[in-house]
C-alpha cells in the first residue's frame, strides 16, 4: 500500500504539470480539428465514388476519426517522453536510479499521467464541436450504455498497451547511444499497423486478419471500433481479451529487459 | 565596377559558406552511424506508410472524385518532392525558436553575413538527404504511373511546379520563424500548413471541396503548385495558363519575406 502511494503522488505531480500547458493545448486542438476535417473529406470523396465498397457506415467512420483526434494523446506512439531519452543520453538518469523506486513502474506512472492530462485538456472541445457538426460528418452518440462502458474499458486497456510498447523502446534505449532512430522506426511501424494511416477495416480482409493479431491492433483500433459500433458483442470481447494478453506479455518482456539493462547500465555524459 | 566584383565575390563565398556549414554537419552526423541508418529507415517507413495508405484505398475504391490511382500518385510525388526540396533548404527555421529564446540569434546578427544564410547553415540534417532520395524515387514512380502525354511544355511545367512548390513551403517555414520574434515559441498551428499540406496534398485539392480550392489558390497558393499543373499534365486542360500558373505562387514569398524583415527590425533580444 505504502508503495502504491508513491506512484499515485508521482502521478498527481505529473498530472498537474501537464495541465499547465494550456496554450499548447489550444494550438493542438486547432491542429487536430484541421486534421480530422481533412481526413473525413478524403474518406467522403472515396465514399461518393464507390459507396458499396465502403467497409463501415460513414457515420461510424466519422465517429472513429473524431474520437481518434480527441484522444490522440492516449494512443499515439510518437508521444514519447523526450525527457526520458535525454536523461538516458546525458547521464541524468543516475539521479532516478538512486531512488528506492522501480524505474519501470516509475516511468509507467509518468507516461500514464502525461497522456491522460494531455488527453483530458484536449478532448472536451474537440468532442463538443464534433457532436454538433452536421450529419454525416459529425460524431454519433454511442448505441447504448453497454457499448459506452465497453468503450471506456477498451480505451483504458488500449492506453496500457500503448504505454507498455513505448516502455520497450525506453528500455532498449539503454543499449544504444542515440535512440532517436529507434524511436522513429517504432513509431512508423505502429502508425500503419494500428490503423492511423487508414483504419484496419479498409485493408483487404486477409491482410486485416493478420494485422488484428499483432499487438499494434490492440491499441486505438479496439476502442474506436467499439465506440462506432463496428464491432460489438463476442467480437468486442475477443478483442479485449487479446488486449489483456498483450498487456501481460509486453509488461513481462519490458520488465525482463529492464532488469538486464540495470545490471549493465553504463552512465553517459558528465 | 569594383563594387560589382566585390558583390560577386561575396555571393560566391556565401554559397561556399553554406556548403561548408553542410559539410561540418555531415561529418558530425557520421559519428553516429547506426543512429543515422535507423533514422533513414524510419523516414523511409514514413513515406512508405503514406504510399501503402493510397495503395489500399485504391484497391478498394479504384477512383476518387474522378481521379485515378496514377493521378493521385502524381500529386503525391510532386508534393513530396516540393516538400523535401524546401526541407533541404529551409527546414533549419524549424529550430529557430530556440535560437531566439537562448539569445543565439544576437550572435548571428553581429556577423557581417546574411542572417537567413546563417540560420539555415547552422541546422542542416543529413537525414534530409535521405528523404530527398526517396522523394526522387517517388517522383519517378509517380510520373511513370500517371497517364501523361509528354511534350516539351509538360516537362517545363513539371520543373517549375516543383521549384515553385518548394518556394511556397519555404515561405511557410520563413513565416513560422518570423512569428518566433513575436511569440518566442514556434506555433504548432503552422504545422497544418507544412506537414499537414504534405500529408493531405497527396490527393488533388478539389477533393476537399470548393472552398478549400479557393483558399489554396488565393491565400496559401498550394493549388497553384499541385491542382492546376496536374490538370494540365494529365490532359484535363490544355490551357497554357494552367501550365505556367506555378510561377504566380512565387508572389507568396513577398509577404513572407516582409514579415521576416519586420520581425528582425523589431527584434529586441531575449535569453541570457
Amino acid at each position: 500500500m505504502e508503495k502504491l502511494k508513491k506512484y499515485v503522488s508521482f502521478l498527481r505531480l505529473r498530472f498537474a504539470m501537464g495541465l499547465q500547458y494550456r496554450t499548447a493545448a489550444f494550438a493542438g486542438i486547432a491542429t487536430q480539428f484541421a486534421w480530422g476535417f481533412m481526413e473525413i473529406m478524403v474518406f467522403h470523396a472515396f465514399n461518393s465514388s464507390a459507396p458499396d465498397a465502403f467497409p463501415m457506415g460513414f457515420g461510424q467512420l466519422a465517429s472513429y476519426i473524431w474520437m481518434q483526434q480527441a484522444f490522440l494523446a492516449l494512443f499515439m506512439t510518437w508521444f514519447m517522453e523526450n525527457e526520458i531519452f535525454d536523461s538516458i543520453m546525458d547521464g541524468n538518469i543516475c539521479y532516478e536510479l538512486c531512488r528506492p523506486i522501480d524505474i519501470y513502474d516509475l516511468w509507467f506512472a509518468r507516461s500514464v499521467a502525461t497522456r491522460t492530462s494531455r488527453a483530458l485538456l484536449r478532448c472536451v472541445p474537440i468532442l463538443l464541436v464534433a457532436f454538433f457538426l452536421p450529419e454525416p460528418y459529425g460524431m454519433m452518440l454511442p448505441l447504448d450504455i453497454t457499448t459506452f462502458v465497453c468503450f471506456l474499458a477498451a480505451m483504458l486497456l488500449a492506453m496500457t498497451v500503448t504505454i507498455a510498447t513505448c516502455m520497450l523502446v525506453y528500455m532498449l534505449s539503454f543499449f544504444t547511444v542515440s535512440p532517436q532512430g529507434l524511436k522513429l522506426v517504432f513509431a512508423m511501424t505502429a502508425e500503419i499497423l494500428q490503423g492511423t494511416v487508414i483504419p484496419l477495416p479498409f485493408f483487404p480482409p486477409r491482410v486485416q486478419r493478420i494485422m488484428e493479431l499483432l499487438p499494434f491492433a490492440s491499441m486505438e483500433n479496439v476502442p474506436l471500433r467499439i465506440y462506432s459500433g463496428h464491432i460489438s458483442g463476442g467480437e468486442a470481447a475477443k478483442a479485449m481479451l487479446l488486449q489483456v494478453f498483450w498487456i501481460v506479455v509486453l509488461i513481462t518482456v519490458g520488465k525482463l529487459i529492464c532488469r538486464r539493462a540495470m545490471k549493465k547500465v553504463t552512465l553517459q555524459g558528465g | 565596377m569594383e563594387h560589382s566584383i566585390m558583390e560577386k565575390q561575396r555571393k560566391s563565398s556565401a554559397v561556399r559558406l553554406y556548403f561548408h556549414y553542410i559539410s561540418i554537419q555531415i561529418r558530425c552526423m557520421m559519428q553516429y552511424k547506426k543512429s543515422f541508418i535507423m533514422t533513414t529507415l524510419g523516414q523511409f517507413l514514413a513515406s512508405f506508410n503514406a504510399f501503402v495508405g493510397i495503395y489500399f484505398m485504391f484497391r478498394r475504391f479504384h477512383s476518387i472524385a474522378g481521379y485515378t490511382y496514377g493521378d493521385v500518385l502524381l500529386c503525391f510525388s510532386l508534393i513530396s518532392m516540393e516538400f523535401s526540396l524546401s526541407e533541404c533548404a529551409a527546414r533549419g527555421f524549424d529550430r529557430f525558436s530556440s535560437l531566439v529564446r537562448q539569445g543565439t540569434f544576437d550572435r548571428i546578427l553581429t556577423r557581417p553575413r546574411n542572417e537567413i544564410l546563417q540560420v539555415l547553415g547552422n541546422n542542416f540534417e543529413l537525414t534530409r538527404l535521405g528523404r530527398m532520395v526517396q522523394a526522387i524515387i517517388i517522383l519517378f514512380y509517380g510520373i511513370s504511373q500517371a497517364d501523361i502525354d509528354w511534350s516539351f511544355m509538360k516537362v517545363i511545367t513539371v520543373v517549375i511546379t516543383i521549384l515553385c512548390g518548394a518556394a511556397v513551403f519555404s515561405g511557410i517555414f520563413l513565416i513560422n520563424a518570423a512569428l518566433c520574434f513575436f511569440t518566442l515559441e514556434g506555433l504548432e498551428v503552422v504545422n497544418i500548413f507544412t506537414d499537414g499540406a504534405r500529408q493531405y496534398g497527396e490527393y488533388p485539392i478539389d477533393v476537399y471541396g470548393k472552398r478549400m480550392v479557393k483558399f489554396c489558390t488565393f491565400i496559401i497558393p498550394y493549388a497553384l503548385v499541385q491542382l492546376y499543373p496536374v490538370k494540365y499534365l494529365t490532359g484535363r486542360s490544355d490551357s497554357l495558363l494552367y501550365a505556367l500558373i506555378p510561377l504566380a505562387a512565387l508572389l507568396f514569398l513577398l509577404p513572407c519575406y516582409a514579415l521576416w524583415r519586420y520581425g528582425v527590425r523589431k527584434y529586441k533580444s531575449s535569453g541570457s
